[in-house]
């Protein structure tokens, strides 16, 4: 298949190696090392997708990330994706395109409607029109807007590529390989300092690939080969093409987005497709050069209206022609070289020069070759619909604001540059104020706020010469400050042409009677008429002419459009440039994928799982598991077809008659030491902790210091100084910090310390009638007796030769016991405790079980202490002591926590004893009652109360003291249920306690 | 993310701390009478200055001790770093 654009014997990219892709249905041809973009362009392909708005024919106007246009769905090894940068994405085997914003095609577009309808589309269009009424804002504006506005489609397949992330820390970070770059990452490299050199190009030299130039008498491609080859001999030097420093955070971070395997047709199942880079620099070189910006001007957004200087990268690197009739529009010097590449390959260009003839180098050049140049020129409009067929073209009158005579002339391309833009993004996340250069018309870097410097072309030095010399002397002296080298550079010779002044003109005036768009924003469908419009209606801040005509916004960032609009905002307010001042540049600087930022944590490794010491076991006995922060849980053990409530009965019930086992492992556990760990305990707990004595275990709650309780657990004195403190699952991290904050900071003067053991010790409850006679098998050296164990009591011994702390605890409410082993011996505790519980008809239980006892003893857990009751709320005042001072004490005096009808704790039974009441559900008086309807309090556990046989809640209602016996409605608008019910006693099962110190 | 010098362990990226608050608070002593004003002033009222403020932090994923960070709250720059026993002027 003939590509009709291709060059002979000219770019970079490998003849030998030819690739097949689709676009948009139909089947071309293309080489390795071409983009998509320069494939398509090689095939003649000009028209890629629609606009966002008018949906206008559009077509390629950058070779990089300057591109507004080309942004496709593209699919490659069955993964899609969409809004991807034609221009940036390397061809490769199989890779299959669709443009995007248009239906049914981008050849036929019924959104194009839009285009002939533009008198209603203006800026501001969006606000205006879909205000009002409210009533249409889902039926029918937002899907319209949706339809007409979406870009691409994100897959929803799971995407099965490999993401990676990765930390690097260097003296000096080089930002883009260009001249200035290049020079900076080589002086500070030869000065022993470690160098991370990015280029977000597969190749890298950045300029030096297409400007005609020469350095110690080498073309710059080759003198940018060789000193990236003598780079990569350098081991304190990395190098890494296609990454793209994306972002300057503070501390001078910053991040990188790597495209490592998107290029690659036959990567390895461990090669990751992109990954993301933290970069820690001491020193930062932004080397980022400059992006050509166009001159605004009637069409001008006609498929075939391109960037000179990517229709010179085209030809230069890709061997790709743009178009064979080329009309080369400029203000500056620099677009002539453009032609004279043009003509290089045979093709005649024509010169329109917006400047005033004048004699210069590239204009005695031009000449020389025999190209036209028509002085004080420029194009009016571009005419042709999918694809540019002719220009009408006209001579400026002497201001500029009109035209002396236009003509229309044939042509295939019209290859744009209204002078260069330095790319300022990086410098401005970093905190850098610009400032405006007047000699470039354009923003540039002023004071570095973090250590940051930014040099050739990005900070506006547009010769060669200069901006080598400064990338050199930047390098070595920033490297030299940290390595204390100082290696002498010979400066290259540099061979480059002189450039004359460019012409501070950047928008072209319309002829009489005529009104085509003129575009400033192709991206986002912004013309000049919007700004016009924006600022006739009162808007003056930038960000807000920003926001109201979309100027700037999206992906693009106004990479070509920024000053342009500037100008056009300043020319109509008669303010200069720095007046109006700039938007705000923001990372990224062009998309990246979520896949990266997501990295590696998905699925499995989305966070850490912790599984206790029994885990295999309970996987083996059908335990269904349930998350417990990181930690997995067994629920419930499941037997058969065993429902989750059958299965908790079961559970529960065995408890309550015989004897069961629970992994408790998670519990938070922390070990206090030290002479003032009583004292220190006594200030956190709520309760009295001086007297408690050795062997012993106490309840207590601490509170935070605004009243509220933060946790509870019981802590049980090991030896004189040695304490065993545990703490809900949950909150066991946030205890610890809240511990060793009162030890660090408030009272440094107490010997104690304190360490999490949490994963130290294996635990399992043994709870029920039977499990004293349980345990005394487990134990059968050890008196268990009620005398010699009480409830809260402690004692060591050892189980079958593994040390152990048994203690007299209990959760269910239960005659119950807890027994810690070193958690490597878990598994081995909990197969005895099966095999030895056995005749004692012993069952494990899982969370789900534990909370239905714990529910019906009304025993309070994290439900209850949501961080939003006091101790009286839920019948814990019993614990407050009187006498002594601890954590948030004085705050239980304030008058709100005082009321006689402050909320409190409640037991809850439907009425009809049958019906489960949804935990979450309002308490209220009057189910029918008009809403807002004054909500009573809330319903925080339910549980099937195995004792009682039907359903059992907890809840937190206003003056729950006087409200027991009385009836109220347990409302769910989520599970739609509304169910009668009846206040009782929060303890629904032995309420005076007796079965834990029987 | 910022880069904390821990006073103990050295430059660490930020993700390894927890923010803690306005270190120059003082706790109420304990068992002293505390007016009502001072004692909710302790418990709710911080300055959110614009600038220079000196907070506590956490080495939470690393040595775990509370220390003081004097940071500018616009500009993120950090000033000084201290352990608990030093000041910070
Ligand atoms: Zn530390």
């Amino acid at each position: 298949m003939k590509q009709s654009h291709r060059l002979n014997n000219v770019g970079l990219i490998n003849r030998d190696k030819v690739i097949t892709f689709n676009f948009n249905g139909k089947s071309y041809q293309g080489y390795e090392g071409d983009t998509l973009a320069s494939a398509l362009l090689a095939n003649g392909v000009h028209l890629v997708g629609r606009s966002f708005k008018y949906h206008r024919p559009r077509g390629f106007i950058g070779a990089g990330v300057d591109e507004p246009n080309a942004k496709l769905q593209v699919t490659i090894n069955g993964h899609s994706e969409p809004n991807i940068n034609a221009t940036e994405i390397e061809l490769v085997e199989g890779l299959s395109a669709t443009s995007q914003n248009c239906w049914p095609s981008v050849e036929f577009d019924i959104g194009a409607i839009n285009n002939f309808l533009k008198r209603f589309f203006p800026a501001g269009f969006y606000y205006k029109t879909f205000m009002w009424p409210k009533s249409f804002w889902y039926k029918v504006y937002e899907p319209f807007i949706r339809k007409a506005a979406g870009l691409g489609v994100a897959s929803l397949e799971k995407d099965k590529e490999r993401y990676e992330h990765k930390f690097e820390y260097c003296d000096l970070l080089v930002t883009g390989s260009g001249p200035s770059g290049l020079a900076s990452a080589y002086a500070a490299a030869k000065n022993g300092a470690k160098v991370i050199l990015a280029e977000d190009k597969p190749r890298y030299g950045g300029t030096l690939l297409t400007d005609d130039v020469s350095i110690d008498n080498m073309s710059g491609k080759d003198w940018s080969e060789k000193i990236i080859s003598e780079l990569k001999t350098m081991p304190n030097v990395i190098l890494k093409n296609r990454s793209q420093v994306f972002g300057y955070y503070d501390h001078n971070m910053m991040v990188m987005f790597e495209r490592v395997g998107d290029h690659l047709s036959n990567k390895s199942k461990y090669t990751p497709r992109q990954r993301l880079w933290y970069i820690r620099a001491k020193e930062t070189i932004l080397s980022t050069g400059s992006i050509e910006r166009p001159i605004v001007f009637g069409n001008n957004d006609t498929p075939g209206v391109v960037l000179s200087s990517a229709a010179k990268e085209y030809m230069k690197v890709y061997g790709v022609l743009v178009g064979r009739k080329p009309i080369i529009f400029t203000n500056n010097d620099s677009a002539y070289e453009t032609a004279f590449e043009f003509k290089k390959n045979n093709v005649e260009p024509i010169i329109l020069d917006t400047r005033e003839e004048h004699d210069s180098e590239v204009v005695q050049e031009a000449k020389n070759k025999g190209i036209q140049i028509k002085f004080s020129y420029g194009v009016i409009v571009a005419n042709g619909y999918k694809k540019v067929k002719s220009a009408k073209i006209g001579k400026l009158t002497k201001d500029k604001k009109s035209f002396e005579s236009t003509e229309t002339i044939n042509c295939d391309c019209i290859c744009v540059s209204g002078f260069w833009t330095p790319t300022v993004h990086l410098a401005s996340q970093s905190g850098n104020k610009l400032k405006f250069d007047e000699k470039i018309d354009a923003f540039i870097p002023d004071k570095s706020k973090q250590n940051e410097k930014t040099i050739g072309a990005a900070n506006g030095s547009f010769t060669l010469q200069e901006t080598i010399e400064s990338g050199f002397k930047t390098g070595s002296e920033l490297s030299s400050k940290i390595t204390d080298k100082n290696n002498e550079n010979k400066i290259p010779t540099v061979t480059e042409t002189k450039y004359s002044v460019h012409d501070k003109f950047w928008c072209m005036p319309l002829p009489k009677n005529e009104n085509p768009k003129r575009f400033v924003d192709f991206q986002n469908d912004v013309a000049v008429s919007d700004i016009e419009i924006a600022l006739r209606e009162g808007y003056r801040s930038i960000e807000h002419v920003k926001r109201y005509t979309t100027l700037g916004m999206a992906t693009d960032q106004g990479r070509t459009s920024n000053l342009n609009g500037l100008q056009m905002v300043s020319n109509i307010e008669n303010k200069i440039v720095p007046e109006v001042g700039h938007t705000t540049f923001r990372p990224p600087f062009t998309p990246i994928t979520i896949g990266t930022i997501v990295g590696r944590e998905v699925g499995m490794e989305f966070m850490p799982t912790r599984k206790t010491p029994m885990h295999e076991w309970h996987e083996k006995n059908n335990a269904v598991f349930v998350d417990a922060g990181a930690w997995k849980r067994p629920r419930y053990y499941k037997q058969g077809n065993e429902t989750l409530l059958e299965a908790s009965k079961r559970e529960a019930k065995n408890v309550r008659e015989n004897v069961g086992i629970c992994d408790v492992t998670t519990l938070g556990k922390i070990d206090i030491k030290g002479p003032d760990a009583a004292e220190f305990l006594n200030r956190v707990y709520t309760n009295a902790w001086l007297k408690l004595p050795v062997g012993k275990a106490r309840y207590g709650v601490m509170l935070r210091e605004d009243g509220m309780i933060m946790d509870d657990g019981t802590t049980t004195r090991i030896s004189e100084n040695h304490y065993h403190m545990t703490t809900t699952t949950a909150q066991a991290a946030n205890v610890l910090s809240h511990l060793e904050y009162y030890l660090q900071i408030v009272w440094p003067e107490l010997n104690v310390n304190v360490v999490s053991t949490t994963e130290q010790w294996a635990g399992a409850a043994i709870a029920g009638p039977k499990s004293r006679d349980m345990l005394s098998k487990l134990f059968p050296d050890l008196d268990v007796s009620n005398e010699a164990l009480p409830f809260m009591g402690y004692i060591e011994s050892n189980l079958f030769g593994v040390p152990a702390r048994i203690f007299r605890i209990s959760f269910s409410g239960e005659l119950a016991y807890e027994v810690n082993v070193e958690s490597n011996y878990g598994l081995f505790m909990w197969e005895k405790m099966m095999e030895i519980g056995q005749e004692f008809n012993n069952q494990p239980y899982g969370t789900e079980a534990l909370s239905t006892l714990r529910i019906e003893m009304g025993h309070v857990a994290g439900p209850e202490l949501d961080g939003r009751t006091i101790p009286q709320d839920v019948s814990l005042d019993g614990l407050v002591s009187k006498k002594k001072d601890f954590i948030g004490k004085n705050s239980l005096g304030k008058e709100a926590f005082v009321l006689e009808n402050r909320q409190k704790i409640v037991g809850l039974v439907p009425t009809d004893r049958k019906s489960s009441i949804p935990e979450g559900s309002h308490l209220v008086e009057n189910e029918k009652a008009k809403l807002p309807n004054p909500k009573l309090g809330h319903v925080s556990s339910s549980c099937w109360s195995v004792e009682n046989n039907n359903p059992f809640s907890l809840a937190i209602v206003n003056d729950g003291k006087n409200m027991i016996g009385k009836k109220l409605f347990a409302v769910s608008p989520l599970k739609n249920t509304s169910i009668e019910v009846e206040i009782i006693s929060s303890h629904y099962v032995d309420p005076e306690g007796k079965r834990v110190r029987s | 993310m910022l880069h904390i010098n821990c006073p103990f362990c050295g430059l660490r990226a930020q993700k390894e701390f927890a923010y803690g608050g306005d270190a120059t608070v003082k706790r109420p002593e304990l068992n002293k009478e505390v007016s009502k004003e001072e004692w909710d002033n302790f418990v709710y009222m911080r300055k959110s200055p614009r600038g220079k403020h000196i907070e506590l932090w956490h080495h939470i994923s690393g040595c775990r001790q509370w220390f003081k960070v004097q940071r500018d709250t616009a500009t993120h720059e950090i000033f000084k770093t201290a352990k608990m026993s030093e000041e910070i002027t």
